[in-house]
C-alpha cells in the first residue's frame, strides 16, 4: 500500500509516523480498494478478446492493476470489457449477463465494434454499438485495440473510479438504477423490450404511408 | 496456379448425356447438372472419378436469368485441381436434394445456404437456419434484400464525398437503431414459437426408461454462448446420459457479422482487410487466399519477392497459431495458464515482425493483388532469421518437452475423440484433424500454390485419428513450417515486391474462381463470382472452422461430458471463421 | 517409469524459474560494469523483445512503453505544412481518393469552394473521421498521392464518450509525422521535391 496514494492533501503527518500512518477520507479508500482490484469477466467475443488475454499474457500482464482475476461467471466479475462484434444474436446472452454481475459494475467497450459496431456496422445482424444496452463507462478506440491501448482505457477506468463518491453513486441511491436493463427479444428483427410503443408506431405509420391515408 | 483450362478433366457429359452439361458461360468452368439427377451425378463423382472430398457447398443467386445456382467444389484427398458442378433451379421455388447422403460434410453449409439464401434441401437430416435464428425475416445473401443500415448497392458510397457531411447511419433508418419490421408487425402481440424448441427436438428423442427399477431421464445441458471454454461465443447442447454424450448439436451464428453480405458490397480490394478479421489469429493466410483468389480471376502474376514474404508471413503465422494452439488446449485440460503464456512469449515475437512489416500485430491487411503491400526490411528479415534459427526451434522442442510425454496429458488425449479416416473425408474435415486420421493431405502439397513447390518439406500425418495424433501433428507441422521458413529465407531474392502498379480499383474479368490456402486450421478457400464490376458479385468464404465442426457430434458421442471440451479444442476453431 | 513425462515437464518449468532470478542477476552485474538497466530502459526493452530475451518478459505498461515500429498503424490523421508565418498550409486536396477507397467508409469530406467564385477548390471545408468504424487498415494512407492523410501511432485514446474526429482534431503538422515516421517522410519528401523539379524543369524546357 502506498500511502502517499491515500494520503489526503491538506494533512500533515509527522515524520516519525509517515507510513504508518495515513489519512483520508472513506471514499478514497473505498474507491482506492476498488480500483486495485478490478475482475474482469472472463467473456470474449471477437478479435479484441485476443488482444484482451494478450494483455492479459506474460508481455503485457494485467495482474500489475490487480485484474488478473479473469471471472468466467458474471456473479464474481466488476467490469465487462465487451471485447469484440455485438451481435443481434447474441445480445440477449450480453445483457443477462449483465443484468447478473453484482453491483458496483462497469462496461467497458474494447474497440470499434463494441462501440458502434465498427467496421461491420452496416451489417444486418449487428448491433450497433453495446451502448444502445448498456451503460458504457469507458471506449476505447481501435481496430482491435493494442495491449497497450487496452491498458491505457483500463487505467482511464481506474481514474473514474477515483472521482466517485459513496453518497453518489447510482448503485447505493435508493429505487432508480439498480432496475434491470430487459432482455431483448428475438422477433422477425431484434426487439428493444425498452422500445415497443416507438417500434409499434413507427411499423404503423410505414405500413400505412401518408399518401395512402390521404387517398 | 491452376488455370481452368485443368479443372475438368473428367468429361462428365460423355458419361451423363443429357443430364449434364459443360458450364459454358464465359469465365465460368465446371458442369451443370439436372437437379433431379443431382444424387445419382454425385455418387458417381464421389465413386467412379475419385473425387472423395467434397470442399465447399454454397449457393449463388442470379436475380436477372431467374435461377438460383448451388456450387459444389470438390478434390481428391490424393491430390489435383479442383472439380466443380453445379445445379441450378428457378429463383422463385429453389428446391434441390440434399447431398447429406453422399457426403455428410455437406451438413452445415447445406444449412447455411438455407439460412441466407433460401434454398431447400430435401432429405436433409435437420434444415433449420444456422447463422440467424429461427424467426428471422428474410435470407439476407438473395441479392434483393436489403439490410435495416442500407445506403447503396455498392461501395463507394456517393454520401462521403465531395458533400460528405457526417451523419451516423441510425439517422437514416426510421427505427433509428439497426432494425427493420415487417410491415403490419406489431410488437405487443408478437408471439414466437421459442427458436430453441426446434434444436432441442432435433437432438436424438430421449427416453425415460426403467433401469433397474429407478426411472432415468437424458438432461440437456446448454454449453455457451458464454462460456470460458468454448473459445468465443460458440454454443453447443448437449443430451447426457448421467455423465456420457449422448447426442450434440452445435449452434452457432452468435458472431455472424455478415462478412458475405458486406463483401459483397465492398470492392475487391476493400475486402481485404475484412478478410482480416475472418480468423483473427492468422490474418496472414487470410489474405493468402483471398489474393491467390483474385489473382486467379484477374490472371495476372505475383511478383517472385512477394511470394517470398508471402510464405513466410503464412508459416510464421502457423507456427503462432499452433503454439497458441498448444497452450489453449492445456487450458482447456485444465493445465490453466502455464503453456499458454509460454506461447504467448513466442506469439509476441512473431507478432512484433508482423507488426514491423504490416503496421499491426492482428490485423494486418498486408497482401496486395500481384505482391504485397509494403517490403519487408533488412531489419524484420534479420529479426525473422534469428527467430527461425536461434529461438524457435528450441521453444517448439521446450513445448514438446513439457507437454508430449507428461502421463496425464497422454491419458487425457490417447484414444479420445476417434475419427476414422473415411469419416474424416466424408465429413468434410481438413487441416490437421483430417491429417491426424492419417489422411496425408496438405494442399501446400496436393495442389501447390505460390512457390510452396520450392520447398522440401512433409506432410505430417498420423494414423491413430484421436486427439493426441492431433496434438502430435501440430507439434510437428511446426517444425515443418521451421523448415520452410529456413528455405525460404536462405532463397528469397531482390526485386520489385509488386507484379503491377499499386492500384485501389482493380480490373477484373467476369467470371468464377476459387482460390485456397492450406491455413493452419484447414483448407481456408475463397469462391468469388465477378461479373465484372469493380465489386465482387458473389463472395463466399469456405471457412475450416466451420466445416471441422460437422463431425463435432460425431467425435463427441459416447465421450464424457468433462471430455467434450478437449474434443472442441482439438478441432482448433475460431470464431470469426467459424460464423463469418 | 511412469512420471517420467511429468518430471521432464517440470524440469522445464523450474528451468524457466531459475532463469528469471539468473537473468536478474546477471543484469545487476552489468549494471555495475556498464551502467545498462533492465528495467525502464530503451536498452532493456529491445532486450525483452529480442531472440535473447528469457526470465521476466513483461513490459511495465505504462511506467514503460514497447516503442511502436515505423510502420505501426492506429487511426490516421492528416498532415498540414507549417507556412512561413505559421499557417497551417493543410496537404489535402479533397479529391475524395481515400474516402472512396475506405473499407468501412468512415471518411466523411466536404470539398471546399472558393467563397469569390462559389467553385470548388482543392481544400476541405469538413473532414471526418469516425474512429469508432474505422478499422486502421491504412488504406487511406496507402493510396493517398499527395501524402496528405497518415496514421498515426498514438494508441492512447481511450475516452468516456465516442469518438468522432472532427478536422481540427486530425490536422498534425509535417514535423509530427517526420518524427513517427522518419524513414517514410524522407522518401516522400525526396520523391516530392524530385517531382517539383522535374515539373520546374519541364516548364523550363516549354519556356524555352
Amino acid at each position: 500500500m502506498d500511502n502517499n496514494e491515500l494520503n489526503l492533501p491538506g494533512y500533515e503527518i509527522p515524520d516519525d509516523m509517515k507510513n504508518t500512518v495515513a489519512i483520508t477520507s472513506l471514499d478514497r479508500l473505498y474507491n482506492w480498494g476498488r480500483r486495485s482490484s478490478v475482475w474482469p469477466l472472463m467473456f470474449g467475443l471477437a478479435c479484441c478478446a485476443i488482444e484482451m488475454i494478450a494483455a492479459q499474457a506474460s508481455r503485457y500482464d494485467l495482474a500489475r492493476f490487480g485484474m488478473e482475476v479473469m471471472r468466467p461467471t458474471p456473479r464474481q466479475a466488476d467490469l465487462m470489457i465487451v471485447s469484440g462484434t455485438v451481435t443481434k444474436k447474441m445480445v440477449p446472452a450480453i445483457v443477462r449477463l449483465y443484468n447478473q454481475m453484482p453491483e458496483p459494475k462497469y462496461v467497458m467497450a474494447m474497440g470499434a465494434c463494441a462501440s458502434s459496431g465498427g467496421p461491420f456496422k452496416e451489417g444486418y445482424n449487428v448491433v450497433a454499438g453495446i451502448d444502445k444496452f448498456l451503460p458504457v463507462d469507458i471506449y476505447v478506440p481501435g481496430c482491435p485495440p493494442t495491449p497497450q491501448a487496452l491498458m491505457n482505457g483500463l487505467i482511464m477506468l481506474q481514474k473514474k473510479i477515483d472521482k466517485e463518491s459513496i453518497s453518489k453513486v447510482r448503485w447505493y441511491r435508493k429505487g432508480a438504477d439498480t432496475v434491470e436493463v430487459p432482455v431483448p427479444i428475438l422477433g422477425p428483427d431484434l426487439i428493444d423490450v425498452r422500445r415497443i410503443p416507438d417500434i409499434k408506431s413507427k411499423v404503423a405509420e410505414l405500413s400505412n404511408p401518408p399518401a395512402q391515408r390521404e387517398a | 496456379m491452376t488455370t481452368p483450362a485443368s479443372v475438368s478433366t473428367v468429361d462428365l457429359a460423355a458419361r451423363f448425356p443429357g443430364i449434364v452439361s459443360a458450364d459454358s458461360r464465359p469465365g465460368y468452368s465446371g458442369w451443370i447438372i439436372n437437379a433431379d439427377k443431382l444424387i445419382e451425378v454425385a455418387t458417381a463423382i464421389r465413386d467412379e472419378f475419385g473425387y472423395d472430398l467434397l470442399s465447399s457447398v454454397t449457393g449463388v443467386d442470379y436475380p436477372a436469368d431467374g435461377k438460383m445456382e448451388v456450387v459444389y467444389h470438390a478434390f481428391k484427398t490424393t491430390g489435383g485441381s479442383i472439380f466443380v458442378f453445379k445445379v441450378q433451379m428457378p429463383r422463385d421455388d429453389p428446391v434441390v436434394s440434399s447431398l447429406v447422403p453422399v457426403w455428410k460434410g455437406a451438413e452445415l453449409q447445406e444449412r447455411e445456404a438455407w439460412d441466407l439464401l433460401g434454398i431447400k434441401f430435401t432429405n436433409h437430416p435437420d434444415l433449420r437456419r444456422i447463422l440467424m435464428w429461427e424467426g428471422f425475416e428474410g435470407h439476407p445473401l438473395r441479392k434483393d434484400w436489403k439490410e435495416p443500415f442500407y445506403e447503396e448497392e455498392l461501395k463507394p458510397f456517393k454520401s462521403r464525398w465531395p458533400d460528405g457531411k457526417h451523419t451516423i447511419a441510425e439517422a437514416k433508418n426510421p427505427f433509428r437503431d439497426n432494425v427493420q419490421f415487417p410491415v403490419g408487425f406489431d410488437p405487443e402481440k408478437y408471439t414466437f414459437e421459442d427458436p430453441e424448441q426446434a434444436l432441442y427436438t432435433s437432438l436424438r428423442k430421449y427416453q425415460s426408461e426403467d433401469k433397474d427399477g429407478i426411472k432415468t431421464d437424458h438432461i440437456l445441458v446448454n454449453m455457451g454462448p458464454q462460456h470460458p471454454s468454448t473459445h468465443g461465443v460458440f454454443r453447443a447442447v448437449v443430451m447426457l446420459d448421467g455423465e456420457d454424450i449422448v447426442s450434440l448439436k452445435p449452434v452457432m451464428g452468435y458472431l455472424h457479422r455478415n462478412h458475405e453480405k458486406i463483401g459483397e458490397r465492398n470492392t475487391f480490394l476493400q475486402n481485404m482487410p475484412y478478410t482480416d478479421r475472418l480468423d483473427y489469429f492468422n490474418s496472414m493466410s487470410n489474405n493468402f487466399g483471398y489474393a491467390l483468389a483474385v489473382e486467379k480471376l484477374m490472371g495476372i502474376q505475383v511478383a517472385e519477392r512477394a511470394d517470398y514474404i508471402r510464405v513466410i508471413m503464412a508459416e510464421l503465422t502457423r507456427i503462432q497459431n499452433h503454439l497458441i494452439w498448444a497452450g489453449m488446449m492445456l487450458n482447456d485440460l485444465g493445465a490453466m495458464y502455464t503453456p499458454a503464456l509460454y506461447a504467448f512469449e513466442e506469439r509476441e515475437l512473431i507478432l512484433d515482425i508482423f507488426e514491423a512489416t504490416a503496421g499491426s500485430r492482428m490485423m494486418c491487411n498486408y497482401f496486395r493483388f500481384g505482391g504485397v503491400a509494403r517490403d519487408m526490411t533488412e531489419d524484420a528479415l534479420r529479426k525473422t532469421r534469428e527467430l527461425v534459427h536461434d529461438r524457435l526451434p528450441g521453444k517448439v522442442d521446450e513445448m514438446d518437452r513439457l507437454l508430449t510425454d507428461n502421463e496425464v496429458l497422454v491419458s487425457r488425449l490417447k484414444g479420445m475423440g476417434y475419427l476414422s479416416a473415411e469419416d474424416a473425408i466424408n465429413t468434410s474435415m481438413t487441416g490437421p484433424m483430417l491429417r491426424a486420421s492419417g489422411v496425408p493431405y496438405d494442399i501446400r502439397r496436393a495442389d501447390p500454390y505460390s512457390v510452396y513447390d520450392r520447398f522440401e518439406f512433409d506432410v505430417v500425418s498420423r494414423p491413430e485419428g484421436d486427439m493426441y495424433a492431433r496434438y502430435l501433428v501440430r507439434i510437428e507441422e511446426m517444425r515443418q513450417s521451421l523448415k520452410i521458413l529456413e528455405q525460404a529465407l536462405k532463397q528469397i531474392p531482390a526485386g520489385p515486391i509488386l507484379s503491377g502498379k499499386p492500384q485501389y480499383q482493380v480490373k477484373i474479368q467476369p467470371g468464377e474462381a476459387y482460390g485456397r490456402v492450406e491455413a493452419p486450421k484447414g483448407e481456408l478457400g475463397y469462391y468469388i463470382v465477378s461479373n465484372g464490376k469493380p465489386n465482387p458479385y458473389r463472395y463466399h468464404v469456405r471457412a475450416p472452422s466451420f466445416i471441422n465442426l460437422t463431425s463435432l457430434e460425431m467425435l463427441c458421442v459416447g465421450e464424457k461430458i468433462a471430455d467434450f471440451v478437449a474434443i472442441l479444442g482439438a478441432v482448433d476453431i475460431v470464431l470469426g471463421e467459424l460464423d463469418r | 517409469m511412469y512420471g517420467k513425462g511429468l518430471l521432464k515437464g517440470l524440469g522445464v518449468t523450474f528451468v524457466r524459474f531459475f532463469n528469471t532470478y539468473w537473468e536478474d542477476l546477471t543484469w545487476m552485474w552489468r549494471r555495475v560494469t556498464t551502467g545498462e538497466k533492465r528495467y525502464h530502459s530503451a536498452e532493456g526493452i529491445a532486450h525483452r523483445s529480442s531472440k535473447n530475451t528469457r526470465g521476466i518478459f513483461t513490459v511495465q505498461y505504462p511506467e514503460e512503453k514497447l516503442p511502436v515500429p515505423e510502420e505501426f498503424r492506429y487511426i490516421p490523421f492528416l498532415v498540414y505544412d507549417e507556412g512561413a508565418d505559421g499557417a497551417k498550409e493543410i496537404r489535402c486536396t479533397s479529391c475524395g481518393i481515400c474516402s472512396k477507397v475506405c473499407p468501412p467508409q468512415c471518411i466523411w469530406i466536404v470539398r471546399g469552394t472558393d467563397p469569390s467564385t462559389g467553385r470548388p477548390k482543392p481544400q476541405p471545408a469538413e473532414f471526418y473521421i469516425d474512429a469508432d468504424i474505422c478499422m486502421n487498415c491504412g488504406f487511406c494512407a496507402e493510396y493517398c498521392p499527395f501524402d496528405a492523410i497518415k496514421m498515426d501511432h498514438d494508441y492512447e485514446l481511450a475516452s468516456y464518450t465516442r469518438t468522432l474526429l472532427p478536422m481540427e482534431k486530425l490536422m498534425k503538422p509535417a514535423s509530427y509525422y517526420a518524427e513517427i515516421r522518419p524513414l517514410n517522410a524522407a522518401r516522400e519528401d525526396e520523391a516530392r521535391k524530385a517531382k517539383e523539379a522535374a515539373k520546374a524543369a519541364k516548364a523550363e524546357a516549354a519556356a524555352a
